[in-house]
């Protein structure tokens, strides 16, 4: 049988485009098939924004990627119709042990909050995303949504002007062009695009390697993540073991700087340090393997007149914290809407720059993060390395230092404090979920909450009275109607109302608050309405 | 009698982490234990509790 990542799911096909005489003009153009792009595809089909993805391959991403997938994203994924697969293969964990030198220090619990329908995170290797999501695209294409998906097309050039850009694109029948009103790239770190156009990509480059493979073993280790500082088996040094289904285990050793990277790679050495750590008795397969060194970057903004940059193309960061394609799925999220609004005519181009002021807001808070937990598993000095191993060393004994532990702090969504598109907050309600947030789940009778509100906007009230719709100029805004007399277990209660009596929210397509207050008032909503469609 | 807190205590960790090691960029080691000695002095004297502080002297020492 071939694995998932040899089977070609969306093999080259001659498009008509390819004959026409002049470019054929698209709505919008995806470059990249990965998750980003195809998650923004899916999105922007479902939304009825007719939609071109290319991509140079034709398979299913290659190598030791992304296996952390956290709740947000599960979220989104929902939405798109692709939720379900990922948490039915997924597996789910909630125990991380810390381990330092010989010993276990300390062990810790997720604590995944109760009343929600997804759990904190999933392990689950990226192919199959990419799959369930091209998997969704063919259900799309069923059922007759503008979505097409082009292999073996590679982008060569784009150039732009103010109404759109051009891209020559390669193909094993030769090159051809076409045009788009937006061109979205999502062709990841190594964005050909990015480089295309000139653009910088800077920030960080971490001095270490780490080699990551990922193997294939019956090992009755139980689901949890185990995280070692400097043990025996890979002295001066990490290393982390997680589980992913099929029995595949992911396996990080640090390596440092000055290291031989072909001497590294071969078999027999991996062999050598799997068994070291591991046990001699271990028996397994090898999935893959590769020395990464990683780096924490990101563009100065991510739009470039009619192409925009979501995903790695836009911002990279070290693995630790599983922010990559958690948060590109978060631009594709915040993207997807505002696109539409733009194309209806609804909303001005100045709504775009949202997207940048947002996702800027949300990378270099994923940046930020990570970069800590980079400079606590990899000291930049010696004093740094005291301190870490301070940190560590008490943590066996007392609770203290134990926060300060950072072995990489899993992905939370950033709230959008202080975006152009946030209308009025009322006081009384609860902080976390203030406009900019992203709306928290809670059960809601026959469901759950999130599930309810689809790609468009809404307005929830708790307890209060409401037209069941809003316009403004042709934009309607649903009334999902809720009370806290259903609210047996007082989820809703505690995340909406806090000291408030009633609530009134004012909620994006991308399931991010706008607006809210304790009672409806028509002029109020409207206005906050207004303002979140950017205008 | 107060004793020493060994619960966790400091709001946004991973702030005052970097905060900690922000402080000693660019320090020999010299200049960075002169620095620890003198930040453990200062937080000494704000803490002032004579029984806390013995706790926290043999809390330090202390290793297997
Ligand atoms: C070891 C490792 C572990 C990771 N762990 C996690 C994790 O646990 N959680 C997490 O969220 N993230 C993780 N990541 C990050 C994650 O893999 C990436 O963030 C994610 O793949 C980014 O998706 P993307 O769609 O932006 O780009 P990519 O997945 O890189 O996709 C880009 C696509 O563009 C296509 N392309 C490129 N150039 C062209 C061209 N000229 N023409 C046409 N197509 C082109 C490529 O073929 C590719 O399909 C990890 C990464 C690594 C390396």
């Amino acid at each position: 049988m071939s694995k998932i990542f040899e089977v070609p799911l969306y093999p080259y096909q001659r498009s008509p485009d390819q004959d026409a005489r002049a470019p054929v003009r698209h709505k919008v153009v995806v470059v990249g098939a990965g998750p980003v792009g195809l998650a923004l595809a899916v999105d922007l089909a479902m939304q009825d924004v007719p939609v071109v993805v290319v991509d140079e391959n034709d398979k299913v991403s290659w190598g030791s990627r992304a296996i952390c997938f956290a709740k947000r994203p599960l979220e989104i994924l929902d939405r798109l119709g692709c939720g379900d697969p990922m948490v039915d293969k997924g597996v789910v964990w909630n125990l991380g042990k810390v381990f330092f030198d010989k010993r276990q220090v300390f062990d810790f619990n997720l604590l995944t909050e109760q009343g929600h329908k997804r759990p904190a995170f999933i392990n689950l290797q990226q192919y199959y995303l990419e799959q369930y999501l091209v998997d969704r695209v063919r259900e799309l294409q069923a059922e007759g949504k503008p979505i097409e998906l082009r292999g073996g097309s590679k982008v060569l050039d784009v150039s732009q002007d103010e109404s759109g850009a051009e891209l020559t694109i390669d193909t094993p029948d030769g090159p051809y062009r076409i045009s788009a009103e937006w061109v979205v790239a999502c062709d990841g770190a190594a964005s050909p695009i990015r480089t295309l156009l000139g653009l910088e990509f800077t920030g960080r480059v971490f001095e270490d390697n780490f080699l990551i493979a990922d193997v294939v073993m019956e090992a009755d280790f139980p689901t949890e993540r185990w995280f070692w500082f400097d043990p025996p088996f890979n002295r001066g040094q990490s290393a982390l073991l997680h589980k992913q289904p099929d029995n595949v285990w992911r396996i990080d050793f640090q390596l440092g700087w000055d290291i031989d990277r072909e001497k590294e790679l071969k078999p027999e050495n991996i062999d050598r340090r799997l068994k070291a750590m591991l046990g001699d008795e271990i028996s397994y397969q090898l999935e893959w393997s590769s020395i990464y060194t990683f780096q924490c970057r990101r563009m100065e903004r991510f739009r470039e007149g009619r192409v925009l940059f979501a995903g790695d193309s836009a911002h990279q960061v070290s693995p630790f914290g599983a922010r990559g394609a958690n948060s590109g799925l978060q631009d594709a999220d915040n993207l997807a809407w505002k696109l539409r609004l733009i194309m209806d005519g609804k909303s001005p181009l100045t709504l775009l720059d949202s997207y940048d002021a947002e996702r800027v807001h949300g990378a270099d808070e994923n940046i930020l993060n990570s970069s800590r937990s980079t400079d606590f598993i990899t000291p930049k000095s010696e004093i740094s390395r005291i301190f870490r191993d301070a940190v560590l060393d008490l943590s066996e004994r007392y609770e203290a230092t134990r926060p300060m532990v950072n072995s990489g702090r899993l992905s939370v969504p950033c709230t959008y404090d202080g975006s152009p598109l946030n209308g009025p907050d009322c006081a009384a309600m609860p902080e976390r979920t203030r406009p900019g947030s992203p709306m928290v789940d809670a059960p809601v009778p026959g469901g759950w909450l999130l599930d309810r509100l689809g790609s468009a906007f809404h307005l929830l009230t708790i307890d209060a009275e409401a037209p069941d719709t809003v316009s403004v100029d042709g934009v309607a805004c649903q009334r999902l109607a809720l009370s806290t007399s259903d609210d047996h277990d007082g989820y809703l209660r505690q995340r909406y109302l806090g000291n408030a009596a009633a609530g009134v929210y004012l909620v994006r397509p991308d399931q991010h608050v706008a607006a809210r207050w304790d009672h409806y008032d028509a002029a109020a909503v409207k206005a906050a309405l207004g303002k979140a469609m950017g205008r | 009698m107060n004793s020493l807190n060994t619960k966790a205590n400091i709001k946004s960790p991973d702030e005052f982490y970097a905060e900690l090691l922000a402080v000693h960029e660019g320090l020999s080691k010299a200049e960075s234990d002169a620095l620890n000695a003198r930040l453990i002095l200062l937080l000494a004297n704000h803490i002032g509790d004579r029984q806390v502080l013995s706790e926290a002297l043999q809390a330090a020492r202390r290793k297997d």
